[in-house]
């Protein structure tokens, strides 16, 4: 019953979305027609400090209901964390996969990563957001690397449910949507390209 | 009928039965985990989508203070709480049901301090088991929708008439996204009916007195009149589950009865670990190990005969309650299906859990360790503590 499930964790800073980034992603998943949970880890949270946020996304009816300790994917909205917590805690080094936006290459992340040899996946979201978006909000291109990397959505159909939800937002800021737009597709290539 | 797919978190999904059910009065006051309900009500509210009049109090004695005398008057009354908030109520609470006024409340399961505590445990609503409402734990967000939408019906049943809380798991369900399964609001509406109370403080052509002093002269009859109530409720319940399931589809029962009929090992639980144990289940028989799952739904009134009919061929039984009675007996739930088992005559090694208390975590193989403890070991007659550091 758990067959064809995939875990995935978000880490950033309260502030930086990382809650936003799973709900939004647990919308789009239920859209194409799948089961899915979406829930942050509730502790002391403030603006600046480390948060945690969860999904899980199955074909089929999903019963369980305990917190993820052994994600297959985990995305890093603020490499800055991965100083001062463990992002691979649970992490698999042969399956899982870890994508953190970061402005610094691959090498120089790993040599921080000393203890995980999986596969990773660097990618300068907030670069991207700001070219974009035209504000630092790095949680809608890592949404766009997170599809790159796995087959839990296609691209045509989270842009569709993107747009679909911020159109209902942004009704007046039409530059908004087309920013998220254009911020997903660029993440899209870029890790494709890796 | 047309269903509408979308994704909700436990409390978005009580907050669109509510605005479906679309009551006459709300009254609340806000408390964690429970607080989004009201807070997203009370945006229907504002955006008109209903036309209920929505009573802002300053606690949670007031908020259930105002629902019953809206609920008297005969208008459809709801309300949403939480932990202390609903221990806030207590004394309300065993009038409200005395006073047989059907008030509607989705409640957040959440650990009553102290220590001060915000997340998951059944302890506030075990609190409540004998204050004479009627209560029904939902698994998750579809249950807590639907549950919500019946609780209604059986409430404002001419021969129940009785307030009823519908819970969800704190944090667990309150906050997480779901898949959900949404209802036309015609259909809903076309469901709950109209309600038409038996007594109306406001009609002036049949006066009654409401909440009048009884001494040793009635009070007992009072109290039987509740008894046969809830026993009312037993026939009712399943009468509402089965006109849902024509109109929506969805099968509810006293208990959700998983794979228990050829059940060498039976769990019993509540909420949303009995999801997690769905899981264990199927783990543990593609092991060989003929493991079974009864989630209790309605503890009030408690569905004993029910019980005993799924649980009584097995070899051996566990039960995890998400509270505590600091008896050093077992918690409530296991106590009650131990008397329904000495009622029906039957003795079963019967191993009694406490576990979860304060939003403890619950892992699948901590429920299967369980199952595999029944098999293995000797049931002890001591309540065990699940998952606490020694």
């Amino acid at each position: 019953m758990s067959k064809n499930m995939t875990e995935i964790r978000w880490h950033g800073r309260g502030g930086q979305g990382a809650k936003t980034a799973a709900l939004l992603l647990g919308e789009a998943a239920v859209a194409s027609g799948k089961y899915v949970q979406a829930f942050p880890e509730y502790g002391p949270e403030r603006m600046g400090a480390p948060v945690a946020s969860y999904n899980r996304i199955s074909e089929n009816e999903i019963f369980i209901h305990s917190p993820i300790t052994n994600p297959d994917i985990v995305l890093v909205l603020d490499e800055t964390l991965v100083d001062t917590i463990d992002v691979t805690k649970g992490l698999d080094e042969q399956k899982g996969i870890l994508i953190i936006n970061t402005p610094f290459s691959k090498e120089e992340i790993q040599k921080k990563l000393t203890s995980w040899k999986g596969r990773l996946i660097v990618l300068d979201a907030t670069k991207i957001a700001l070219e974009t978006i035209g504000k630092p909000i790095p949680n809608t291109p890592m949404m766009g690397a997170l599809i790159a990397i796995s087959d839990i959505l296609t691209l045509e159909n989270f842009i569709e449910d993107t747009k679909k939800k911020l159109e209902k937002k942004f009704k007046n800021k039409p530059g908004v949507i087309e920013g998220n737009i254009n911020a997903i597709k660029k993440a899209y290539e870029e890790v494709k390209k890796q | 009928m047309e269903k509408t797919i979308v994704a909700r978190t436990g409390n978005e999904a009580m907050a669109e039965a509510m605005r479906q059910i679309n009551p006459d009065v709300c009254a609340a006051y806000p408390i964690t985990p429970a607080t989004e309900i009201m807070q997203i009500f009370s945006s229907f509210v504002n955006d008109g989508l209903v036309k209920t009049n929505l009573i802002t109090v300053e606690s949670e004695h007031s908020a259930i203070s105002a629902c019953m005398g809206s609920a008297a008057s005969g208008a459809r009354t709801m309300t949403a709480t939480s932990s202390q908030g609903l221990a806030l109520m207590h004394e309300i609470l065993y009038i409200a049901s005395a006073l047989r006024l059907p008030i509607v409340l989705a409640e957040v399961n959440r650990a009553l301090s102290g220590p001060i505590n915000i997340h998951c445990d059944h302890s506030d609503t075990m609190g409540e088991r004998d204050a004479g409402w009627i209560q029904i734990y939902a698994e998750n967000s579809q249950e807590a929708y639907d549950l919500l939408i019946n609780a209604v019906r059986i409430a404002e049943h001419r021969d129940v008439s009785l307030p009823i809380m519908v819970s969800t798991d704190g944090f667990i369900i309150s906050h997480e996204m779901e898949r959900l399964e949404m209802y036309p609001d015609s259909e809903i509406q076309k469901f709950i009916g109209e309600y038409k109370p038996n007594y109306n403080l406001l009609n002036i052509d049949n006066p009654i007195t409401v909440g009048s002093l009884v001494l040793t002269d009635y009070y007992l009859e009072h109290k039987r009149v509740q008894h046969e109530a809830m026993k009312n409720a037993m026939k009712v319940i399943p009468e509402i589950f089965a006109e849902f399931k024509k109109v929506f589809g969805r099968q509810y029962d006293f208990v959700e009865n998983y794979k228990c009929d050829d059940a060498d090992y039976i769990l019993i639980c509540l909420g949303s670990t009995a999801g997690t144990s769905k899981v264990a289940v199927e783990e543990l028989r593609q092991e060989g190990i003929k493991a079974g799952l009864l989630k209790i739904r309605v503890f009030r009134p408690f569905p004993a005969e029910e019980i005993v009919k799924y649980i009584s061929k097995a070899k051996a039984i566990a039960i995890l309650d998400r509270s505590e009675s600091l008896s050093t007996q077992a918690g409530p739930v296991a106590t009650e299906v131990k008397a329904a088992l000495y009622d029906a005559g039957k003795i079963i090694p019967m191993q009694s859990y406490v576990y979860g208390l304060g939003g403890r975590e619950i892992y699948v193989d901590q429920i299967k360790d369980v199952y595999r403890k029944l098999k293995n070991t000797k049931i002890s007659e001591q309540v065990k503590y699940l998952g606490v550091k020694e």
